[in-house]
């Protein structure tokens, strides 16, 4: 485990410097600028195709997403040439929008993976954190027999049980009905509260609410930053009659790929 | 240390416990060689076992109607680093009966070994067999084995069968067993092997769903990596009225490893269905990415993918 800096309140935790990334030679991410306080809840809003996903598979040093220029800091430390495992030691993960599935991994094991001593009480406050009941889940499997809610729920368990420093949440709420928004906003206060800083990346308006900051993302660039019902609102009047994201391929194509 | 002791060592070594062969109210038999080192039958249950010049011919008969509520422990084994060990069994579980069979299949030496499983299996009308098969063939490869089994199920009946080697070195493994599926009754056959080194394994499978609504799953978990090699031969026959039949196989291949995967689908009647899905590959990324993200190096990550993947 890698010895970790302390940036402490009010000091970037994550700076995104001029980054360019391609997908299969064509360019998604074209000179991204972000940073996120430490501590802080950072919404990045954006619609389909936009390149949000492709900026938290960025940060996290997914393969296949190539990296032309620019550096991302985190803590203070250059993590460019880090590779997803150092970066997720050094306390960076993500929770994906659409979660793999694990033929015979039990969402107890699962839980626990990030967890640097693992044990059950701990991975039980988790499951109930994302409104799971331990005693139903723990011997599951993370396979295709959960629905994708349930897996969904699980991944923000693992995350939330990982105690990350910088947890990405890719489009937390997609996949899960609108009655539990509150159940996740819940679980990303009480996350924030523990010590994680939550850089969060939805497409509606209304999750973006309880950041402390949002960024608005258009055609692979950040387009501004600043207090969230700004940005909500410039993403209402500007992003939703626009129709130049249709004109790209989503992240979600790329996923699948 | 006592032919036994060396084979409940050995025993225990692939996964079994060997108090479950001492217990009188639990019906198991030890064979080590062509030795029968132990034998217990129980009310229900007649195990007969006669020695072979290289090995022993058993015969395992289940009283129609039986239930033998505690697994039925089986041991075969061979601790020299030579030798051959001819199994011939005969399984028949009368009609009604149910029982679930533990076998621990122990090769801890293999230098040059061969063992071979050959008979047939019968489960009758309405009936239920559970077979559990472990192997562990230590660390040498230096072993041959060769199960294979024709299986028959009546009406009615249920038959679940699994093959597993997943701890040490698969050596040479060719597998075949044959299924004939009555009316209404359901045949599952598992299968899952780890090969590395220069590792050989075969699985061949063929359900054939013979009578109306017989239902068939031939499911088969694979991981080889080095220079082993893999391959899966599965056949489904839809030969009825509504029957229902899948093959299932997964083979993650890595290193030089290759791995092939056959599954044979064949339909003779027009109101059954057979379907079939093959995935052979390295492991995921997507997979790999989330738990190296979670901070586990890549080989930690692909252990974790492959043991889940072979229970």
């Amino acid at each position: 485990m890698r010895q970790q800096t302390r940036p402490g309140p009010d000091q970037a935790l994550l700076q995104v410097t001029d980054l360019h990334v391609t997908r299969d030679g064509r360019p998604i991410l074209r000179g991204v600028n972000l940073t996120v306080m430490e501590g802080s809840i950072h919404a990045v809003l954006g619609l389909n195709g936009s390149g949000k996903s492709t900026l938290a598979y960025a940060l996290i040093g997914s393969a296949g997403y190539a990296l032309q220029r620019g550096e991302i800091r985190f803590a203070g430390e250059d993590i460019t040439p880090l590779s997803i495992t150092e970066r997720g030691r050094l306390g960076l993960t993500l929770a994906w929008q659409e979660p793999a599935r694990f033929e015979g991994l039990s969402v107890e094991r699962y839980v626990s993976l990030g967890m640097r001593e693992p044990d059950l009480q701990h991975v039980r406050q988790a499951l109930i954190a994302v409104a799971l009941d331990p005693d139903d889940y723990l011997r599951r499997y993370v396979d295709e027999s959960l629905s994708g809610g349930e897996r969904k729920r699980v991944e923000l368990a693992a995350v939330y049980a990982m105690r990350p420093r910088l947890a990405i949440l890719d489009e937390p709420d997609s996949g899960i009905d609108i009655l539990t928004l509150e159940d996740i906003s819940k679980l990303i206060r009480r996350m924030q509260r523990e010590g994680t800083t939550v850089l969060l990346i939805s497409h509606r308006d209304e999750v973006v609410a309880i950041a402390d900051a949002a960024s608005l993302m258009c055609e692979g660039q950040v387009q501004t930053t600043g207090d969230p019902r700004h940005v909500c609102d410039r993403y209402a009047r500007c992003c939703r009659p626009c129709d130049r994201a249709r004109k790209v391929e989503t992240e979600y194509d790329y996923e699948r790929l | 240390m006592s032919d036994f002791e060396a084979i409940l060592k050995a025993y225990a070594a692939a996964g079994g416990n060997p108090e479950f062969l001492k217990s009188p109210k639990i019906g198991s038999l030890v064979i080590s060689g062509n030795e029968v080192l132990g034998l217990n039958a129980i009310p229900g249950l007649d195990v007969r076992a006669d020695p072979l010049p290289d090995g022993v011919r058993v015969a395992v008969r289940v009283a129609p109607s039986a239930r033998i509520e505690t697994p039925v422990h089986l041991c075969f084994g061979v601790i020299p680093e030579e030798g051959v060990q001819r199994i011939l069994v005969d399984y028949e579980v009368g009609a009604g009966a149910s029982v679930e069979f533990l076998a621990h299949c122990t090769f801890p030496n293999a230098l040059r070994v061969q063992h071979v499983m050959q008979g047939t299996v019968h489960v009758g009308h309405g009936a239920t067999m559970r077979y559990s098969e472990v192997h562990y063939h230590g660390e040498t490869g230096g072993i041959e084995v060769l199960p294979r089994l024709q299986i028959r199920v009546d009406e009615g009946g249920r038959y679940f069968s699994s093959f597993s080697q997943t701890k040490g070195r698969a050596g040479r493994i060719d597998f075949d067993y044959t299924v004939d599926v009555d009316r209404e009754a359901l045949a599952e056959l598992t299968a899952k092997a780890l090969g590395y080194a220069d590792d050989q394994i075969t699985v061949r499978e063929t359900i054939r769903l013979n009578g109306e609504g017989a239902r068939g799953l031939a499911r088969s978990r694979i991981a080889v990596r080095d220079r082993a090699r893999s391959e899966v031969l599965a056949t489904t026959e839809g030969n009825a009225p509504f029957a229902r039949g899948h093959v299932d196989c997964v083979e993650i291949v890595r290193g030089q490893a290759i791995a092939n995967a056959v599954p044979v689908v064949r339909v003779t009647d027009d109101r059954a269905q057979v379907t079939h899905e093959a995935a052979i590959g390295t492991v995921g990324k997507k997979e790999l990415e989330t738990l190296m993200s979670r901070g586990l190096a890549e080989e930690e990550a692909v252990d974790i993918i492959v043991r889940g993947m072979l229970g």
